[in-house]
């Protein structure tokens, strides 16, 4: 807890220093979580766009102004940019952090559910397992990675289960509403007799579950009571489906189903997505788009472009990022992905959005995190160039306005070797 | 020879049909050999561009030379008859064509569906008698894409399944329509090995050997003890020196005599140094012994793969001339990969006399291997190492990929005299936002980006999108 970032619950720990945050703002002595940022290119993700040479005032964990210019409270540390980029904390994409550690390691590995008998369990959480120790975390951390969306992955169903964005700072518990995640299309073809058709027969027989049009002592149930209460959730709103997907003609029915049903979805791949950006666009569903893929890797992919996310923005729809390799360990490799949607015609501004405050909106954070604007979390990256760019680094991370070490498994490792060798085996340094 | 007369009429006019090339050995006589052609093109005067050579300079504001399909000369204000194609490079940067020394483009195309699966021979520990090149398919739409970002030679290699996986090729990444007709001419060569999990997962988890890390190396020890029987039995002169292990009777594997065998045709070209030796290993200590093993069977390890440990053993692959070839950030996704770092390549290119090289061993990865080293340059500053100039890093997908593979007389420098294997990018390469505008093979511009049709499309990708 001494990790937290919200003031409210510090206040049990230092129930001094909450009581004069109550009193009066302007006389708030400096915290661990104030500081000045002066002199950056601030890139907001909002409204207010990019603003040079301003400066962000950080007060107990929360950003309190962006401008020019900005007079320094009393014992605030200042912080000079030097005119370099400062950006919200970046969105990791659709990940395992925490939830898987070596993903060859099946005992490290908690982001699938495998149960044979009764396999389409909606109920299953990811988040319940998330382990805010795990050497993923630094490791996206010190690149400038702030928060992730933890998805549940396909084991014996196409209904994958649930997950939740986590914020990288070390806090255990994750933040917002839950996204219950479904895989469509050949991928999940196996785990739905063998043909895409069914998916729509078993999801509507799910849909019609949880709405309580069969009964639970029926012989044919899908789902445990569970698993209707939690389905029957996101049918009333509450979180987003989201849906990894490919084809155009699946993302069609896929539309339909969502507007027969009213359930707020997204879709993650979507390699054939900018088939139907104007349909998107209109249902107002955002895409996490794998920027990179261009190959008709399956069947499903056979319209892969590098131009999906360019062309799916100029139809209006909200881009973000997730990638379809190693999206865990290589978490960091999302900054490419919008790179290089930016270099195949995604407007730059847009590009940051797609990592910044799309996903965080779209994850249902968007009122916490996701842009620098006053009232939000205070999560914060300087960067020593162009953020969107691989020939740059992250050189601070800040998270609830706490600067965070830059310092991760793999530096620790870099530091060890990097050092000459000397009369002691490496092994003592540290 | 007399050992080949021996073997039989079928196998003396095969090797006849073969036509070996001069001095090769019987081991890598050549029945599929390359077809490829360069195609004619005119001469062409890439001018004010800021120069890349592949051989560690930066020349700005210089102008490439090519002609016949060769690199006339790079320097400044170079002249040329009336007859050269121009290409105003202002603002651009010119680099040698890029090498990937690690691809399963054509064994493993898309769309990877089950019938294109045919990387991995996972039916014995030991497939050196397979050939990569068999199973290339060249209408895998990767190969254009790869073209796209600048790569105009790899090295496609068997899967990591087994011990000793086959021979991979090096191909030119020209739209044809037979793998011979992209064969490198001249280019040796590889054969992959594995070290670790994948080998002892794979027969371990049928329960056959390897199941372990002990059992891959007894494994990789029988192969080459057969091997070396295999030479001594099969050459008019002896091996070097006699080893520990050389006997007079029937070899393990029963292959002794004049009978030809496919498996140790290739284990004996590796040791005899006509089939350069790429094994894909992760961890330090596995790649020391790789390199006794080398030592204890008279081969060279060409390059290490994957390697996501060289950096704690970088001084020894330098001091013993062999190539890392590394990803920029890869790790974790298994046991082995559990300790890679940014500066890994970084690391690897320190020493003196170093050979680190950019790889992908990926469709997507293939296609930027320039932002694989860009994102190594900026680990090296963030480590504050000494800065990696663009001169420099260039090479990793160049000149020492090209060295690695045995193709660095052809390719992967702009010199006088080497084939013109060359990418005009928009900008400075190594970022995200670079692309290639133009890429030339042998002198013929086989993608151009400014151009609808200035792409190679595959078979496979024709009537997709007609609805």
């Amino acid at each position: 807890m001494a990790r937290d970032p919200v003031p409210s619950k510090r206040s049990r720990f230092w129930p001094g220093v909450a009581a004069m945050t109550a009193l009066a703002c302007i006389a708030m002595p400096a915290s661990a979580q104030d500081l000045l940022i002066r002199n950056a290119t601030v890139h907001t993700a909002s409204a207010r766009g990019s603003l040079e040479n301003a400066d962000v005032l950080v007060r107990g964990g929360l950003i309190q102004a962006v401008g020019a210019a900005l007079p320094v409270p009393a014992g605030v540390p200042v912080v000079e940019a030097g005119g370099r980029p400062l950006t919200p904390a970046l969105f990791g994409g659709i990940t395992e952090i925490g939830i898987e550690e070596v993903s060859g390691e099946q005992s490290t590995v908690d982001s699938t559910l495998q149960i044979g008998q009764q396999p389409l369990r909606p109920e299953f959480d990811v988040t319940l397992a998330y382990n805010p120790a795990s050497v993923l975390v630094p490791v996206a951390r010190v690149e400038g990675i702030g928060f992730t969306a933890l998805g549940a992955h396909t084991g014996g169903g196409f209904v994958a289960g649930q997950g939740g964005v986590v914020r990288l700072d070390g806090s255990a518990d994750p933040i917002g509403p839950r996204a219950l995640y479904l895989r469509l299309g050949s991928a999940a073809a196996e785990l739905t007799g063998q043909s895409r058709a069914a998916q729509w027969m078993l999801l509507q027989q799910m849909v019609d579950e949880a709405r309580g049009r069969v009964g639970v002592d029926s012989p044919h149930a899908l789902l445990t009571p569970a698993g209707r209460r939690t389905l029957a959730g996101y049918l009333a709103g509450k979180g987003r489906i989201i849906v990894e997907v490919d084809r155009a003609s699946d993302i069609r029915q896929l539309l339909r189903w969502a507007a027969r049903e009213k359930v707020k979805i997204a879709i993650a791949g979507g390699a054939e997505a900018w088939q139907l950006a104007a349909e998107l666009a209109r249902a107002d569903v955002p895409v996490f788009v794998d920027s990179l893929a261009n190959l008709p890797t399956t069947f499903d992919q056979i319209g892969a472009t590098l131009e999906n996310a360019a062309r799916l923005h100029a139809a209006g729809v909200n881009v973000s990022f997730a990638q379809s390799g190693d999206a865990s360990h290589n978490a960091r490799k999302v900054r490419q992905l919008a790179g290089n949607a930016v270099a195949h015609g995604l407007p730059w501004a847009d590009g940051l959005a797609g990592l910044t405050r799309v996903p965080a909106q779209a994850m249902g954070v968007g009122d916490r995190i996701g842009s620098i604007e006053p009232g939000k979390l205070a999560d914060l990256v300087l960067w020593e160039g162009d953020p969107l760019d691989v020939a740059h680094y992250a050189e601070q991370v800040w998270l609830g306005g706490r600067s965070l070490p830059m310092r991760s498994r793999q530096t620790e490792l870099r530091d060890r070797y990097l050092a000459p060798a000397d009369d002691q085996p490496r092994a003592y340094s540290r | 020879m007399h050992n080949l007369l021996r073997a039989g009429i079928g196998l003396a006019l095969l090797s006849l049909a073969a036509a070996p090339a001069t001095g090769a050995s019987r081991f890598v006589q050549d029945p599929y050999p390359s077809t490829y052609q360069p195609r004619g093109s005119a001469p062409v005067l890439i001018h004010n561009a800021t120069v890349l050579t592949g051989t560690g300079e930066r020349l700005d504001d210089a102008d490439v030379l090519l002609r016949d399909g060769k690199v006339v000369q790079v320097g400044h204000a170079l002249q040329a008859g009336d007859d050269v194609r121009r290409v105003d490079a202002r603002g651009r940067w010119v680099t040698p064509g890029l090498i990937d020394v690690h691809s399963h483009l054509g064994v493993y195309p898309s769309p990877g569906v089950g019938a294109h699966s045919d990387g991995n021979e996972m039916t014995a520990p030991v497939t050196a008698n397979v050939w990569a090149e068999h199973s290339v398919w060249p209408q895998d739409p990767g190969f254009a894409e790869a073209l796209a970002g600048g790569v105009t030679s790899m090295q496609v290699l068997p899967g990591s399944a087994n011990l000793v996986g086959g021979r991979g090729v090096v191909l030119k990444n020209v739209p044809t329509t037979t793998y011979q007709a992209m064969k490198f001419p001249g280019a040796p060569w590889g054969m992959k090995m594995a070290c670790g999990e994948n080998p002892k997962r794979v027969y371990g988890g049928k329960g056959t050997a390897p199941a372990t890390r002990m059992g891959n190396v007894a494994g990789y020890r029988a192969a080459f003890i057969d091997a070396s029987e295999y030479i001594a039995r099969n050459t008019s002169t002896p091996p070097k020196r006699k080893r520990w292990f050389g006997s007079d009777k029937e070899d393990s594997a029963g292959d002794s005599g004049g009978k030809r065998d496919l498996k140790l045709d290739t284990l004996a070209g590796a040791i005899q140094g006509d089939i350069r030796v790429h094994i894909h290993c992760y961890r330090a200590d596995e790649m020391a012994t790789m390199l006794d093993l080398a030592h204890e069977f008279g081969f060279k390890v060409a390059a290490f793969h994957h390697g996501v440990e060289a950096y704690k053993l970088a001084d020894r692959l330098a001091a013993e001339g062999v190539c890392g070839a590394l990803w920029a950030d890869w790790w974790g996704f298994k046991m082995e990969a559990f300790d890679g770092i940014q500066e890994n390549i970084a690391l690897v290119d320190r020493p003196a006399n170093s050979c680190a090289i950019v790889h992908s061993d990926s469709p997507e990865g293939i296609q930027r291997l320039n932002q694989e080293a860009a994102k190594a340059i900026a680990a090296a500053r963030r480590a504050n190492l000494p800065a990696i100039a663009p001169e420099r890093a260039i090479t990793w997908m160049t000149a020492n990929a090209a060295r690695a593979l045995g193709i660095e007389q052809q390719t992967g420098t702009l010199e006088a005299g080497k084939n013109a294997d060359v990418v005009v990018w928009n900008g400075n390469p190594f970022s995200s936002y670079a692309l290639a505008d133009q890429v030339f093979i042998d002198g013929y511009p086989y993608f151009d980006r400014t151009t609808a049709a200035g792409k190679p499309v595959s078979d496979f990708r024709l009537g997709q999108e007609v609805h």
